[in-house]
């Protein structure tokens, strides 16, 4: 069936694919350890830090606002950045693609 | 009517908005039954749904009465820790953003186990997806089921907790029959945006009479301060000899981390032990912490009646959109619940009082209902009427999500692929029905038998078994071509099974201590212990392993690597059968929709005779 395929075989390369998965893989790591890093961290300065985390910050205890309210935008940032990057990593790789296949 | 109503104890508002949110689901579903037409529709809502209504479905699907009732009665009953629910079910959804959610739908499938037997080219390994789907579905149906009892035992209070767990599921039984995936993303997303209307202007008008969030965590005092510097104005009751400290409370590694071990040291016999004890303490903790953190952010990624719903965006790229939209749309849901809880603990501490179906779990109902003592009566009843349709909306949206992939799983698996290969889509489209029916009643006969467990916790043990299963099969499976059929099958059922069994543990023997407690003569109790050995045999183990204990109530950080590791070694042991097509199947879900690459796929599998 490849004979016939639209697609020229520099996309069904394995380098092309390595190329495809580490560029994504890559993006994803990275976001994902922002987030980790705090989820780790937020524990351990409660376990090794309990005064400085229960001082109050306008009414809250520092560890209360930034688990009940502060977590979420945080969140919500990393996947902001996330999506914009791996779309514009997508379009990249589709337009050098065609590139490709035109060529 | 209304003096009829009143003279059972039934507030007239509160009977009103509840049942116009039945009957308004009802409605809908009947509406769009008209529009579900072919297997299409009813599995995947024919794959057109747009970003916009797809978040608000999915968030209106994910938020249940473990969020809308949960959350708050669990803040309130353990305080701090239990801040961890509502964070990590929000944020969970980053990682099935990062690594899952677009790949999983360019490979275009109906069902996670249809994904797992495309990968795999095994029919085998679909089966033993469809088993769990179905674990972990039930896991999840009970606990809805009995926010569903909860809240029908509060508006009518002689109704009897296994009343409202019928009536519930026969209304969704029906109307998930009706219209399938279809119907419900309409009625899904219409109960999103009741559920945040209904979990937010009750508490801004409560907090503008009663006083605000900070005023009433500041009322608890810190194991600092040495007298709590409750704000003016803010009215605190005094708490039951049940209720935690305040210092416990409002900081980290309280009740819900250290009961185990707090149960052990009420038990130990000798100082030195009790010492010893108390030293583990705060390090157990924090790996109970840790573990609930893992299961809950990885069990998001892994929850199957959430990810099916990823099949119904047009491409992967809105597969992205829509996440980054659910975790919105949730995040702002769930700064409210705790609020609940906070000012719960200062104005109903009779709650902690209470047990089961009357407990905190029902202090989201409970709260507005004070206004009325404040001379707003009527304003009492409006909003307290408009939380009790928020959280027939939580469950109800929650439960007819889980039916639909259950249901898909019995009828699109199991009958269609596997009885019967050769069904029409007629026959699929009946079995579906039928399958409903099933799912429906046995989910009814479960939801019946779970009154003494909290409605979070159960939540919490159904995201662990998916955490164990599901998301380390779908994240190896995305991202490493090395994977064999035979590696990501014992890992998944070594992980999933192994953390299934060390929670129905726990849940065997705390529901068998739930009822002990209720029997106060001595005589009885013996009897009773006599009866159930190996719930005493369990109970009195954990009193004597709280280390055991926690590791099997929160399975999830060994379960999880568990089961990632024996995927990486099993699969390097068979990477002979790695399939054929491997690299095609990768370009499948990872190379952008634009390449064209599906198509080609599909083409290739049909011309080999395959699909």
């Amino acid at each position: 069936m490849r004979e016939s395929s639209p697609t020229p075989d520099a996309i069904h390369s394995d380098a092309f694919l390595a190329r495809l998965m580490r560029g994504q893989l890559k993006l994803s790591i990275t976001c994902a350890l922002c987030f980790m890093v705090a989820l780790v961290a937020l524990p351990l300065l409660n376990y090794y830090q309990p005064g400085f985390m229960a001082q109050r910050v306008f009414g809250f205890t520092l560890t209360w606002l930034i688990l009940g309210v502060l977590f979420f935008p945080f969140v919500w940032v990393i996947s902001y950045v996330f999506i914009q990057r791996s779309i514009a990593l997508e379009d990249a790789e589709a337009k050098a693609a065609q590139d490709g296949l035109t060529k | 009517m209304n003096a009829l109503l009143a003279a059972q104890g039934i507030d007239p508002w509160i009977a009103f908005f509840s049942l116009a949110t039945v009957v308004i689901t009802v409605g809908m579903g009947f509406w769009t039954a008209g529009k579900s037409k072919s297997a299409g529709d009813f599995f995947v809502a024919g794959r057109s749904v747009s970003v916009g209504w797809n978040a608000s479905a999915i968030s209106g699907e994910y938020l249940s009465a473990a969020s809308f009732m949960g959350v708050a009665g669990m803040v309130m009953a353990t305080g701090y820790d239990a801040l961890w629910y509502p964070v990590c079910y929000a944020c969970g959804y980053l990682f099935l953003l990062l690594f899952i959610a677009g790949p999983l739908r360019r490979f275009g499938a109906y069902t996670i186990p249809d994904f797992a037997e495309g990968r795999y080219d095994s029919p085998l390994f679909r089966k033993i997806a469809v088993c769990f789907v179905l674990f972990i579905g039930f896991f999840y149906t009970m606990p809805q089921m009995k926010g569903a009892g909860t809240t029908l035992a509060y508006i009518f209070p002689g109704l009897p907790y296994w009343a409202g767990v019928v009536v519930v599921g026969a209304v969704i039984t029906l109307n998930v029959s009706l219209g399938g995936m279809k119907g419900i993303t309409l009625v899904q997303a219409f109960q999103y945006w009741l559920k945040v209307f209904a979990i937010t202007l009750p508490i801004f008008v409560l907090a503008a009479i009663v006083g605000h969030y900070q005023q009433h965590l500041e009322a608890n005092k810190t194991a600092q301060e040495t007298v709590a510097a409750a704000p003016a104005g803010i009215e605190r009751k005094a708490l039951p000899a049940k209720a935690p400290k305040d210092e416990q409370w409002i900081a980290p590694f309280g009740k819900l981390t250290t009961k185990a071990v707090d149960a052990s040291i009420a038990a130990a016999r000798t100082p030195e032990a009790k010492a010893e004890l108390e030293a583990n303490k705060q390090p157990y903790s924090l790996l109970y912490t840790y573990s609930l953190i893992i299961a809950l952010v990885c069990g998001t990624a892994g929850l199957p009646h959430i990810l099916v719903r990823f099949y119904t965006n047009p491409d992967g790229v809105a597969a992205k959109r829509t996440t980054m939209w659910v975790m919105i749309l949730i995040g702002v849901f769930y700064v409210f619940p705790p609020v609940y809880g906070v000012i719960g603990r200062s104005l109903t501490p009779e709650l902690y009082d209470a047990v089961g179906a009357k407990g905190t779990d029902k202090v989201v109902l409970e709260l507005p209902t004070l206004l009325a003592g404040r001379d707003h009566p009527l304003l009492g009843s409006i909003l307290s009427g408009i939380t009790c349709a928020g959280a027939f909306a939580a469950f109800m949206s929650t439960f007819s999500g889980l039916l639909v992939s259950m249901s898909s799983a019995l009828a699109h698996d199991i009958y269609g692929r596997i009885l019967r290969p050769a069904s029409s889509p007629e026959q699929r489209l009946k079995a579906f029905k039928w399958s409903a029916l099933i799912v429906g009643v046995t989910a009814v006969g479960l939801g019946s038998q779970v009154e003494a467990l909290e409605i979070n916790f159960m939540v919490g043990q159904a995201f662990a078994i998916a955490a164990a299963s599901y998301f380390p099969l779908l994240f190896m499976s995305v991202w490493w071509r090395g994977m064999t059929m035979r590696g990501a099958a014992t890992g998944m059922l070594v992980g999933g099974l192994s953390a299934l069994a060390s929670i129905t543990l726990t849940s065997v023997s705390d529901v068998a201590v739930a009822k002990a407690k209720k029997l106060t003569d001595a005589a009885e109790l013996a009897a009773y212990w006599a009866d159930h050995p190996l719930a005493k045999g369990i109970a009195d183990y954990w009193v004597a392993h709280p280390l055991a204990r926690i590791l099997c109530e929160q399975p999830a950080i060994w379960a999880v690597p568990l089961s990632i590791l024996l995927m990486i070694f099993v699969s390097k042991a068979t990477a002979s059968t790695i399939p054929a097509d491997v690299r095609m199947k990768m370009l499948v879900l990872h190379a952008p929709e634009a390449l064209g690459l599906k198509q080609e796929y599909i083409k290739e599998h049909e011309g080999l005779g395959g699909h």
